[in-house]
This record gives C-alpha cells, sequence and structure tokens, in this order.
C-alpha cells in the first residue's frame, strides 16, 4: 500500500457518489438499522415476557439462566450461515439468527429487572391489595426498567454486529463495505466500512445508556 | 454426519488454530487486568474512566475491529495476530472491570489485620487480597473465555483458519453438515474450557467448594 490506508478510507467517505443512490451510505445505514430493530422488536416479543414472568414467580430461573449461557457459547457467523444454508437467501435467515442471539441479554434484563425490586417494597404492594399483575406493571417493571433496557442495549449491540456479518450471506446492510472491500482488495474501503458500522453501534449504544439513566425512577440508584 | 467423520484432520487442524488465537488473549486479559485494575481503583476517577471506557469498546462489533488493527499495527489483514490483540482488547473490557469489583469486595479490615500481622504490601496482595478476590476474578474470566472463543470464528470471513473457516467453507460450497459441525465444535470448545476453568478454581481456591459461585 502506498498511502495510509486510514486517508485513502477518509477520501473514500468524503465521496459525495457514496451518500447517494441504492447502494450508498444512506440506504445501506437505513437497512442496518431497519434489521437491527427487528430483530430486537421480535426478541423482544419472545423474551421480555418470559423474563417477566421467570423473575416474577420465580420459577423456571436455573433453565432460563442455563439457555442464555448457552446461546453465549453459540457462534454467531456460525448461525447465520447455517440458517442462509437452510432457509436460502432472503431476511428471514439473518432475522433467525438475529433473534436467536438477542434472546439471551433480553431474557436476562427482564427477569434481573423484576428480580431486583426490593422484596420488602414486593410485599408492601402486596399487603396493600395490589393484584400480582399491578404489582409486576406497576412496581416490579417501573423499578427494574434501567435494569430492561440494559438487556435491549445487549440484545442491541449483539445485533448490530451480527447484521453486519449478515452481509457475508447476501443481506444488505453496512457490511456490504467490508466483504466489497475484501473481495476486491480495496483495503481503505473495508476501513470506511468499518468506521461507520463502529460509528452506529456507538451512537445506538450511547442512546440506550441515555435511556437506561432517564428511566431510573426518581428516589433510586441508576443501575 | 459423513462429512465429519471425512473430514475429522480438517477440523482437528482448524481446532487447533482456533486455540492458538484463543487462549493468549484469555490469559493476556486476566494477567493484564490484575494490575490495571488495581490502579483504577486507586483513582476514583480513573475506575469511572475504566468503566465507560470498557463499555464503549464492548460497544465495538469485532469484524469492523479485526479490519482496523491492521492499519493500525501493521499486520497483514489474515494476520491470526489480529485477531489475538482484537480479543485481548475484548478480553480487557470485561475483564477490568470485573475484577476491580473483585478487588473492591475484600473487607479493608481483613485487609487491615493482614497488615497488622506483618504482611508486606507485596505479600498481602498474593496471600490475601489476590485469594479472597479469586471468586469473583474467576466468574470473570469463565465469560471472558467462552465470548473469546465463540468471536475468533468472525476472522473465518477474513480468511484467518479457525474453526470459523467451515462456516465460509460450508456455505461457499453448501455443505450444512460442515457449518452444523463449526458450531459444535466451537460450542464444545467453549464449555470444555469453561469446565477446566470451574475446575481449576475449585483446585486453586478449595475453600469455596460449594458456596455460591460469582458469576457476573
Amino acid at each position: 500500500m502506498n498511502e495510509n490506508p486510514f486517508v485513502g478510507a477518509l477520501e473514500w467517505l468524503a465521496d459525495p457518489m457514496r451518500w447517494s443512490g441504492p447502494a450508498g451510505i444512506p440506504v445501506r445505514a437505513v437497512e442496518h438499522l431497519g434489521y437491527t430493530a427487528l430483530g430486537v422488536l421480535v426478541a423482544a416479543l419472545i423474551a421480555v415476557p418470559i423474563g417477566l414472568y421467570v423473575g416474577h414467580t420465580g420459577r423456571f430461573k436455573g433453565l432460563a439462566i442455563g439457555a442464555a449461557g448457552v446461546a453465549r457459547a453459540l457462534p454467531t457467523l456460525g448461525l447465520v450461515t447455517l440458517f442462509a444454508l437452510l432457509v436460502g437467501i432472503g431476511l428471514t435467515a439473518p432475522l433467525l439468527s438475529f433473534v436467536i442471539l438477542a434472546i439471551p441479554s433480553l431474557l436476562a434484563g427482564a427477569y434481573s429487572a423484576v428480580e431486583s425490586a426490593d422484596p420488602a417494597t414486593v410485599d408492601a404492594a402486596r399487603a396493600q391489595g395490589m393484584t400480582e399483575w399491578q404489582i409486576l406493571t406497576r412496581v416490579e417493571i417501573p423499578l427494574g426498567m434501567p435494569l430492561l433496557i440494559g438487556g435491549v442495549r445487549g440484545a442491541t449491540v449483539q445485533v448490530v454486529a451480527t447484521a453486519m456479518l449478515a452481509a457475508y450471506v447476501g443481506s444488505g446492510g453496512l457490511g456490504r463495505y467490508i466483504f466489497q472491500g475484501l473481495g476486491s482488495q480495496d483495503y481503505p474501503q473495508m476501513i470506511a466500512g468499518s468506521l461507520l458500522v463502529i460509528v452506529l453501534a456507538l451512537v445506538l449504544d450511547l442512546a440506550l445508556l441515555l435511556l437506561q439513566r432517564v428511566t431510573a425512577p426518581r428516589g433510586t440508584a441508576a443501575a | 454426519m459423513s462429512w465429519v467423520l471425512d473430514n475429522l484432520d480438517v477440523i482437528a487442524g482448524y481446532t487447533g488454530a482456533h486455540l492458538v488465537q484463543a487462549l493468549p488473549p484469555i490469559l493476556l486479559a486476566f494477567v493484564l487486568s490484575l494490575p490495571l485494575a488495581k490502579l483504577a481503583n486507586s483513582r476514583g476517577w480513573l475506575r469511572t474512566g475504566v468503566t465507560t471506557t470498557s463499555g464503549l469498546m464492548y460497544a465495538i462489533p469485532s469484524l469492523p475491529l479485526f479490519v482496523l488493527l491492521p492499519g493500525l499495527i501493521g499486520t497483514g489483514v489474515r494476520s491470526p495476530l489480529n485477531i489475538v490483540v482484537a480479543l485481548t482488547l475484548y478480553g480487557l473490557a470485561l475483564m477490568v472491570p470485573t475484577a476491580s469489583d473483585g478487588f473492591r469486595s475484600v473487607s479493608r479490615d481483613v485487609l487491615g489485620s493482614a497488615t497488622a500481622q506483618g504482611y508486606a504490601p507485596g505479600a498481602r496482595f498474593w496471600q490475601v487480597e489476590l485469594p479472597l478476590a479469586g471468586p469473583v476474578l474467576l466468574g470473570g474470566v469463565r465469560v471472558v473465555a467462552v465470548s473469546t472463543i465463540s468471536l475468533v470464528t468472525v476472522g473465518g470471513v477474513l480468511g484467518v483458519p479457525s474453526l470459523g473457516m467451515l462456516f465460509v467453507d460450508g456455505v461457499r460450497r453448501g455443505i450444512a453438515a460442515e457449518i452444523a459441525a463449526g458450531i459444535v465444535a466451537t460450542a464444545v470448545l467453549a464449555l470444555l474450557t469453561d469446565a477446566l476453568l470451574v475446575l481449576l478454581g475449585r483446585v486453586l481456591m478449595p475453600w469455596h467448594r460449594g458456596r455460591k459461585e460469582g458469576r457476573s
């Protein structure tokens, strides 16, 4: 390489051509965000109710922790490629892997959120005549909200990274630039794509961190 | 299944390459996290800084980091060294806050009594503080080990040999069994390493047996 690849990457990013058209950076970024949002949303619909149930009743806790541990040992790229092969090219295959990989964080976030409520507070709510549903929705969830959002944050970080690998098996998103660069031995383009993904991931992480702080109920220490 | 039986030597070769990239980061993250955590605990602002940096570091996806490192440290894109350096950074991001918590969990009174009994600062660290922080440290290393072993596979898309190559090659040639073998081999490697660490913990910290584990 004759010139500094980082200078090349900045030149690549500064080219106005990159910022328009169907393969432009805005379109790819929106695709990437869309995959992430969809993956986390579907996973949340499955994992959050289960997590709340486990946290509230204390049942199946060992099972939930064990499942989360096994899921952490699963290689992301393996799931993405296996589903791509079994289900075929399209959005279903990557979405399946996003959901599987997002579930452990969401599950852990939901049950630890409910569990974090002081048992004395929960008993006080029960003594006041609140139903179990009211205890869950008016006491345990509001108190544990930062932990619940923390689970969403962990899941989002995981899915943003996996959404990039999905480009490897034919999906869109910002990962495309890295794999195109790899194919054509264009290292500056790979760096540019990497910087874009890193910025996106950090922005999402900071936004959710902020949400975590904002949702902490007044009078309690932020998690 | 027949693919697996016909290619046991391939799988063994990739497993070896996988371990060569996974074990140094796990070990380095553990060893380096001890002085860094002690340093972070010595100043309040440093501790906050370390926690924030670790959180942000952990949010960075692995593939972009694997791509950026060659430009920063002058290695080739396909060099296993990139993977080792990147995974050491992730390991530190997980391990330093954990070790910092672990050292803080050691009671000041206990440390004070050790000093009163005549322990020199160095001996007090090795014989009192480190063993007492041990269970929390073990919990941290277990998480680092499992996630490191899983992350090594990502290098496969860049052509760095590891069990990840089974995914890359499997999807290219359309062999689902090859990918499945890669997933199983990686998960087994991760769970075996985890079990080994638990065993090591029992041997090194016999007093801790049977009590609740400090899993984070």
